[in-house]
């Protein structure tokens, strides 16, 4: 088994989007607990992983140089990251396909991780 | 007359216990041999004179006579276990057997962390405990875990000898361990449960007995402080919600009845109630464990709301106990949930997902999923189940679906 990140990137920098009813919202939690249960039910979810902040968020640039937000230069940014256990990246992209993310606007980036030992 | 059983069952365990303590692990033949002793002159002594007025206080003096008697005359006994106490700093010869309420409590906790030392296999662990801490006899064991005398005796003997050659102490452990062991304690207490709540024996009051024993003990981990957690309280509220349907989940014929089918007049209110009591102090207190999701899911099943709003709850739950913690019995639970949220076609998906063959449960899923909707898959399901099934019980709910399919 090989483990992947999968880092959610999205370009809506709300947490979560003011504008969902709560039903929406109710329904967005729902997807996201199926997907995470179901990675989980068959075992490959090696780590639950964090969603992250955007408020109390700054990005550190050389020379004291402290932002505001982790989105200064880029149009996206991370959100949130879970890391899965399976045999290839295939059926880790088969996992990404399904994420909520997609289908909020967002993008699942599907990243291998890198052991200790590995120099490659 | 049923008496000496039944006072064999709750006083066995306690008295070979706080011996045991007194003597350390190693002795732990000798406390067997003093109490086993000990109720045999019961069974004569009362079958000529009578009963006494307060047997249980008559078996702790005559326990603590044959005890004290052993330390004075019993040569192995006094070269060993003697020399072992001077030299452990105790001066006095006439040492006491404190047989009393508190002193009972804190050996048999103390030996059950001693018990779930990590050096015991967890079987060994479920015998061991079964027969020192809850009094049960080898026969009733080896029926409840469905296997020989033998084997359970093979394992008792390892336990015991595992337990010697690692010098267990039979205490708490120290400072930070005590929490890391306690997690050990627990996963053993949710098995001793599970051991009588799904055991396919047939003995119903057998079965509920360990369910029980599992409780009392887990209610003694609520007493100690440094156990009382969170988590612990949990597991009490779980045991209480699985264990109010006890009564409605087996007919009087000794066969399972499904959770769907079952006559929920029959399921324990009061049960429920000192449940909820548990869950609300194991609650706010910033922990959550999977016996508190496991908990959730239990209180779920005892109450009778909407069936959509339910299972959603009961899916909500499974999918956080498997992102806890990765289980095969908790994956097909929640492909079942699954089914009940979002009907057989999407919930196939999921259980197919699991690659669970082999695994009784995968397969009568499976087979329940497909019935009504692929009746050749269904039957192959119930075959595949049906070979694996270990009990009557549970082979003829499979018969039965099999011939409605």
């Amino acid at each position: 088994m090989k483990e992947f990140a999968l880092i959610f990137r999205t370009s809506t920098p709300t947490e979560p989007a003011p504008q969902l009813t709560p039903a929406q919202l109710q329904e967005m939690m729902t997807s996201w607990s199926n997907w995470m249960g179901g990675i989980a039910a068959r075992d490959m979810l090696a780590d639950g992983g964090h969603r992250l902040g955007i408020r109390e968020s700054k990005t550190v640039a050389p020379g004291n140089v402290v932002t505001d937000g982790p989105y200064t230069e880029v149009k996206e940014f991370i959100n949130g990251y879970i890391v899965v256990k399976t045999p290839s990246v295939e059926e880790a992209v088969e996992i990404a396909k399904a994420c909520p993310m997609l289908f909020g606007g967002g993008k699942v980036e599907v990243r291998p991780l890198v052991a200790p030992d590995d120099n490659s | 007359m049923d008496l000496i059983p039944d006072l064999y069952r709750k006083e066995y365990g306690k008295m070979v216990t706080v011996l045991c303590s007194r003597f350390g692990m190693a002795y732990m033949d000798i406390a067997e041999d003093i109490v086993s002793d000990t109720f045999l002159s019961a069974a004569e002594t009362w079958g000529m004179k009578g009963v006494p007025s307060n047997p249980v206080a008559w078996l702790y003096a005559v326990a603590r006579n044959n005890a004290l008697n052993y330390l004075k005359h019993d040569k192995v006994f006094e070269k060993r276990v003697r020399k072992d106490l001077i030299q452990g700093g105790e001066r006095s010869f006439e040492m006491d057997i404190d047989l009393s309420g508190q002193n009972i409590t804190d050996s048999q906790l103390q030996m059950l962390f001693a018990i779930c030392h990590p050096s015991i296999p967890v079987e060994a662990q479920v015998s061991m405990a079964l027969r020192v801490l809850c009094g049960f006899t080898i026969d009733e064991i080896a029926q409840a875990l469905l296997t020989s005398k033998g084997n359970i005796n093979k394992r008792l003997f390892r336990a015991k000898e595992k337990l010697r050659a690692e010098e267990v102490e039979i205490a708490f452990p120290e400072g930070g361990a005590i929490s890391a062991r306690l997690d050990t304690v627990l996963v053993y207490l949710y098995l001793l449960f599970n051991e009588g709540y799904y055991s396919a024996s047939v003995d119903k009051v057998l079965r509920k007995d360990f369910c029980l024993e599992a409780m009392r003990l887990t209610y003694l981990l609520l007493g100690h402080p440094p156990t009382g957690k969170p988590k612990v309280y949990a597991l009490m509220a779980l045991m209480c919600f699985q264990a109010s349907r006890f009564d409605a989940r087996i007919d009087d014929s000794g066969e399972l009845v499904l959770y769907e089918e079952q006559d929920t007049s029959r399921w324990d209110q009061e049960l429920i109630d000192r449940g909820s009591h548990f869950f609300v102090q194991a609650s706010g207190r910033g922990e959550i464990s999977k016996y508190h999701v496991e908990a959730a899911i239990a209180w779920w099943h005892t109450h009778q709301v909407a069936e959509q709003e339910k299972w959603e709850n009961i899916l909500r739950l499974y999918n956080q106990l498997l992102i806890l913690e990765y289980s095969p019995i908790a994956a097909l639970n929640r492909a079942y949930a699954f089914f009940r949220v979002y009907g057989k076609e999407k919930a196939i998906v999921e259980a197919e997902g699991l690659q669970l063959t082999g695994n009784l449960f995968y397969h009568s899923l499976l087979g329940e999923l497909y019935t009504g909707v692929d009746r050749e898959k269904a039957r192959q399901h119930f075959v595949q189940a049906l070979a694996l099934a270990g009990s009557e019980a549970e082979r003829a709910v499979l018969e039965k679906k099999l011939s409605n399919n």
